[in-house]
């Protein structure tokens, strides 16, 4: 019989030493510094002098009332591998700390190998629940610093294509959502709903999740023959359900008790701890990429940003349930809008030559093979580019060098951002509104920890 | 392009970008007097702090009169209210690179800050809890540095014996 498989006391000390994230763990008080604990229940503020010092908070505690427990990394509430480690007073949370990077596979080092015309399968693999707006980013940065325009007709494609996945992603949400809160059915119901965006993004890309659609100079396909009647049914049937899902959930007191006014967020400190998307929304700024500095063609529809009060679990659920019907009314304007042409640049550095032209030209044939080994060259240059995905904003910070691949490509994650408002919000909570933060504040661990 | 504020500290270089109004190069002493003088202007956010390794590019295109370091610091700052955006590249050293911690401004900034340092190796002074926040703890270098051979480690897990 191996060491391995005998329990003994050794054994558990060993594993304890092996698994062990040491200084990224949540520590006792004795051993913690003082800013470090004003940061781990949340203090934000306290630059701006209206806010607590960070050594008077719970000093009366010692670490022999206290508890400090496990929350994940493999919980079934934690969404991924996000572990979190919580100090409790009996039932009632007192410091947070999320230790992440279980999840990490170095993306970002990897984007720095692949060529610009492969990255798009790097990105698309970060936010799996957004692989469309992930690829939108990123290539938009790419284009940017070749200097390229798209097509009109793609930059529609892409927006519609962005909306769709915008709400699959947060039909995943409600569906988690109404897990966490006990409401079973709701996850059905959401990942029924979600299969229809899918089954269009099969039948559009090749493929359900992580598409590789939307590529450097256009999009990978042109949208299938008759794809008004199916984007139609899509809408038409959700925003139907939008209105079961007000039954099930908005009215139902338990789910309302749970969400009502729990775990608040000022916009003050949402700004201070940079967080984006619903969960700044939820605080009463109307901050919506797609509205602030309009991308694509945002300006030319119509539609409404979702903005809260309070700050609450409520006002982000509210938030995203109601982003549900406003992408449904962008889709349906990108049907009656959508214009005809090419769907991806005829810039043939960045474009092959198309199929036909392979088998009856050489040169043809060499520039396919070039553009899908080497690549394409970008110039040098540097930029920083921002879209509004379902979790925040999303920025691609991309630097080139003049070769075939980028010198340097970093994610700005936006769930990466937003955990850090984790401790804030469940300061002072229970155990049970921690698993609706987590919940709520909603981060893909993909793209966390990249 | 727009102008820095008064209250900025003379003498920072600055330049036009992509996508963003303005980009800033000042050197480490002028880094957080600089994006302070911002955030009074009505910057409200860091969106993005991130570090570059340009230990390939020595000679890259910068303005007339920046030092040039191995490593750079790059922060994307947002104005919610004028809806502008800034971009500030420090120069952060050669071998030990260091700069502020923009922590007491923007609390936000602290992830991002522990994640530069961890792929990296760039420090932060005054940062409350510099630890990494992505590698093991007990991780030797910084993965995204250019000289950390990617392959260099076979592909392992704890359990299994073996060099690092």
């Amino acid at each position: 019989m191996s060491d391995d498989t005998v329990r003994t006391v050794e054994r558990f000390d060993r594993l304890t030493a092996e698994t062990s994230e040491g200084a990224q763990e949540l520590l006792r008080r004795d051993v913690t510094k003082a800013p470090e604990i004003g940061r781990e229940v949340g203090s934000v503020l306290r630059v701006d002098g209206h806010s607590f010092d960070p050594n008077s908070v719970d000093y009366e505690r010692r670490d022999d009332e206290t508890m400090i427990i496990n929350m994940g990394p493999s919980h079934p509430s934690t969404h991924g591998v996000l572990r979190l480690m919580l100090e409790l007073d009996g039932e009632f949370v007192l410091r947070t700390k999320p230790v992440i990077g279980y999840l990490h596979t170095g993306m970002e080092k990897t984007g720095e190998e692949l060529s610009y015309v492969q990255g798009a399968t790097n990105v698309t693999r970060m936010d799996y629940l957004s692989p469309v707006i992930n690829e939108l980013c990123y290539s938009m940065a790419v284009e940017k610093l070749l200097g390229i325009d798209v097509p009109e007709r793609a930059i529609w494609i892409r927006m519609m294509m962005s909306e769709l996945n915008r709400m699959s992603s947060h039909l995943v949400w409600m569906a988690t959502n109404g897990m966490d809160l006990g409401s079973t059915s709701m996850m059905i119901y959401g990942l029924r709903e979600r299969e229809l965006i899918l089954a269009f993004f099969e039948k559009t890309a090749g493929l359900r999740l992580n598409l590789n659609y939307v590529r450097p100079g256009g999009v990978a396909a042109d949208l299938p023959d008759g794809w008004q009647d199916d984007v139609l049914v899509i809408c038409d049937t959700i925003y139907e359900r939008t209105f079961e899902y007000d039954q099930l959930l908005t009215g139902q007191p338990i789910f309302r008790q749970r969400l009502i006014g729990v775990a608040p967020m000022t916009a003050e400190e949402a700004l201070a701890l940079c967080v984006t998307g619903p969960l700044l929304r939820s605080t009463g700024v109307p901050w919506d990429l797609r509205r602030t500095m309009p991308y694509l063609a945002y300006d030319q529809v119509e539609f409404d940003v979702i903005v809260g009060t309070y700050g609450d679990n409520f006002d982000r659920y509210a938030i995203r349930l109601n982003e549900i019907r406003e992408s449904i009314r962008i889709v349906r304007q990108c049907i009656d809008m959508m214009p005809t042409g090419d769907y991806r640049s005829q810039d043939p550095k960045v474009t092959p030559p198309p199929r036909a032209r392979i088998g009856e030209s050489m040169e043809a044939l060499i520039h396919h093979f070039k553009l899908f080994t080497e690549g394409f060259h970008v110039p040098a240059g540097e930029v920083y580019m921002a879209v509004e995905s379902p979790r925040g904003e999303l920025g691609c910070y991309l630097v080139a060098d003049g070769g075939p691949k980028p010198y340097r490509m970093h994610t700005r994650a936006p769930s990466f951002v937003n955990l850090q408002a984790v401790p804030l919000l469940m300061r002072g909570g229970m155990v049970s509104d921690a698993i609706t933060v987590i919940s709520t504040v909603d981060p893909v661990m993909g793209e966390v920890d990249r | 392009m727009i102008a820095l504020s008064p209250s900025a500290p003379p003498g920072v270089l600055t330049s036009e970008a992509h996508c963003a109004d303005l980009c800033c190069y000042p050197t480490r002493g002028q880094y957080f007097a600089l994006v302070a003088s911002f955030k009074a202007d009505d910057f409200e956010m860091c969106v993005d702090l991130c570090g570059v390794d340009y230990l390939e590019h020595p000679d890259r295109a910068l303005p007339q009169g920046v030092m040039r370091t191995r490593f750079e610091v790059v922060v994307n700052l947002l104005s919610l209210s004028k809806r502008q955006r800034v971009r500030v590249r420090v120069q952060a050293g050669d071998d030990e690179p260091e700069v502020d911690s923009l922590f007491v401004l923007f609390p936000g900034t602290e992830a991002m800050e522990r994640e530069a340092f961890d792929l990296y190796g760039v420090l932060f002074t005054n940062h409350p809890d510099l630890t990494r926040i992505l590698m093991p703890e007990e991780w030797e270098g910084h993965p995204l540095r250019k000289d950390y051979g990617s392959g260099r480690v076979p592909v392992q897990f704890k359990e299994a014996p073996g060099p690092r």
